[in-house]
């Protein structure tokens, strides 16, 4: 067992993934992601650098991805924001790299530094354009450590940049935590190297290695080449990136359940207020309400039918978050007005307290006949999945 | 003396051919300098990676058989310093216009200078923005006209040479599409340099700068950066007054940043894992 903060644990998993190039900018409350890996990768024969701005920070992280490195930067609001443009180049470009940002209360500088879930629309949406891109979120500090590591995984395999989304009271606090031996994913290499099209599939050479080739952020065909005005090929090379994240939905969607087999009220939370909602399910079910849990560990792609199924069998939804209502939107978009699905906000930079969720759902159900049933009858009782 | 009309053709990518440049356009003869260069030095062009910005000059990656990156608006160098930094064996050139280096991504430039990375920055400085159609540039002098600055530039232009002298870069040099010999010495000696190299050339974009000043076509151009520039090694200060030197500003050895980061590994004890 070990006593580690959040931000250690990020950077314990990113150098046990393999990371190898670390550029980024100071800024609470990711700091110490920084330190740590100024500390750790010239140990591991790797590379840190400090940039003069966020900006410099992904730009360098995707220069050294395209060398070979595996690679990650870290941040807060502010900095995300200015990491937006250089995102999507990320993405266009289906290069390999993780950004974490430690979330604090925004917009602008807001905040600084009280935790906050307001940046889990921008993750999605904060470069322009339609794009592929994969957002994850912790509510521990070992899952934080699992999640570096998810995150490297999943963007090593599929060549699509990685949001890792913390917040203030992630990244600062300490848990006790035995670190886990977990299974690290490379990039894969071409079989065949001569005439290897960069931008044919998930497959990847570095600078250096193989023909020369062509990098753009302009829309390109299979070959890396500018196709800049033909919109039917940026249209189908946009479709097919998509299209990689559909076929391994199961690999990238991440979360944890309690207690969905007798549940009649579902709660659906996300990073650290996943753990209040933890203890309002126990408070709620000691008051004869049967509540369950469904805790989203990935955020985005979002896992629209696990929840439009979870719908099926529950009377009501309460989605809390710390934000004026984000991820609200798509929890209905899922449910189609199945049930009642009730936003809970707050964005004075505080948690919920469980009670504050357990009065929330009280409020939406007059049924008082849960029983305790014993654990382990059924796959959705409990625990972690990813298929 | 370089031959002229040698066939460099290997040195280009033919499938994007032709290009974008306008007729007339200084890219060309920046371009064909920088093929020269790749000629001299033999470097095995799948260890080159040319990296641009946005703009015209930011097409030029496209056009060298090298890996080419193609970024996004003044973040060249901050990409090219993530890509040498993850395979120091590389080697990195950036192409990057006025608005690149000066403007938008005038912090990374400054910063690139003063950590003195083995990157060679080819600055291309047409005084103009000309891709988005003749808007004043952090280089167009003053008084000048573009379609921003109708009634004259009010604003003083940066000079790209004192900015990398002053930010600490260990080459610096300037020449123009004027003097196209002097283009791929310039260039092979900045990529020879084991440091930060700067080389700004002046160029001519007869489309936009050109017309909207005045100054003729393309030839009359050169002629017009004949007159504008000087070689600075004979240069007495009364001859500088209205002109621009050129030449080699700067060539000193300080230590390289991969090379110093080598040195960071060591005192941090490198550990491998078994």
């Amino acid at each position: 067992m070990k006593l580690i903060q959040g931000n250690e644990a990020c950077a314990l998993g990113a150098i046990d993934a393999g990371c190898t190039f670390y550029a980024g900018y100071p800024i609470t409350p990711a700091s110490e992601i920084m330190e740590w890996m100024a500390r750790l990768l010239p140990q591991k024969n790797g590379t840190f650098i400090q940039m003069e701005d966020e900006i410099g920070s992904i730009a360098a992280i995707i220069g050294a991805s395209w060398s070979g490195a595996k690679t990650m930067t870290a941040t807060s609001g502010p900095g995300f924001s200015l990491m937006q443009e250089n995102l999507g180049y990320a993405s266009m470009t289906e290069t390999p790299c993780v950004i974490v940002n430690s979330q604090r209360g925004g917009p602008s500088t807001g905040l600084p530094t009280l935790p906050s879930q307001g940046d889990v629309m921008q993750a999605r949406w904060g470069t322009h354009g339609d794009h592929p891109i994969i957002v994850l979120t912790t509510s521990s500090v070992l899952d934080t450590y699992e999640m570096t590591v998810t995150a490297f995984n999943l963007s090593e395999a599929y060549r699509i940049p990685v949001v890792l989304l913390l917040d203030a009271t992630i990244s600062h606090m300490r848990e006790n935590i035995e670190i886990p031996k977990m299974e690290i994913i490379d990039r894969k290499r071409p079989v065949n190297i001569a005439g290897f099209l960069p931008f044919a599939d998930e497959t990847f050479l570095p600078f250096g290695e193989g023909e020369q080739k062509v990098v753009t952020g302009l829309a390109h065909g299979e070959d890396g080449l500018p196709r800049a005005s033909d919109g039917e090929n940026a249209e189908a090379m946009l479709r097919r990136s998509f299209q990689r994240m559909e076929d391994h939905i199961d690999d990238i969607l991440h979360y944890k359940t309690e207690h969905l087999d007798d549940a009649e009220m579902l709660i659906i939370s996300y990073g650290i207020t996943s753990r209040a909602s933890k203890a309002a399910v126990q408070m709620l079910r000691k008051e004869g309400i049967c509540t369950g849990l469904l805790d989203m560990q990935t955020l985005w792609p979002f896992p629209e039918k696990l929840i439009k199924e979870l719908a099926g069998n529950v009377r009501g939804i309460l989605v809390p978050e710390l934000n004026l209502g984000q991820m609200i939107m798509p929890v209905k978009a899922a449910v189609e007005g199945a049930v009642p699905v009730k936003s809970l906000t707050r964005a004075d930079g505080e948690l919920f307290t469980p009670g504050e969720i357990a009065e929330a759902v009280m409020e939406m159900t007059d049924s008082r006949v849960c029983v305790e049933v014993p654990k382990g009858n059924n796959q959705l009782n409990g625990g972690n999945h990813h298929a | 003396m370089p031959k002229t009309g040698q066939d460099l053709s290997k040195y280009l990518r033919q499938e994007m051919m032709p290009n974008v440049w306008c007729p007339g356009c200084g890219h060309g003869n920046i371009t064909r300098g920088l093929l020269t260069s790749l000629e001299r030095l033999q470097l095995p062009l799948n260890q080159v990676v040319v990296i641009g910005g946005i703009g015209c000059s930011g097409r030029t990656p496209f056009y060298v058989n090298t890996n080419a990156m193609h970024t996004t608006h003044g973040r060249a160098l901050a990409f090219a310093t993530g890509t040498k930094l993850g395979n120091p064996n590389l080697t990195v050139i950036t192409t990057m216009g006025d608005g690149d280096t000066a403007a938008i991504g005038g912090n990374h430039f400054i910063h690139a200078c003063r950590r003195n990375i083995d990157i060679t920055a080819l600055v291309f400085n047409n005084s103009i923005y000309g891709m988005t159609g003749g808007q004043a540039a952090p280089t167009t002098p003053n008084g000048e006209k573009s379609t921003t600055t109708m009634y004259g530039n009010i604003d003083q232009s940066f000079d790209v040479i004192n900015l990398a002298l002053a930010a600490g870069a260990t080459f610096v040099a300037r020449t123009t599409t004027f003097d196209f010999q002097d283009i791929p010495n310039m260039i092979t000696r900045a990529i020879q340099h084991p440091g930060f190299s700067v080389v700004e050339i002046l160029g001519q974009c007869p489309t936009y700068y050109g017309r909207i000043n005045k100054l003729g076509d393309a030839s009359q151009m050169l002629d017009y950066e004949k007159d504008l520039t000087i070689p600075q090694e004979y240069v007495s200060r009364e001859e500088m007054i209205g002109k621009k030197p050129i030449g080699i500003f700067r060539e000193e050895i300080r230590p390289e940043y991969t090379q110093q980061y080598q040195s960071i590994r060591k005192k941090a004890g490198v550990k491998h894992d078994s």
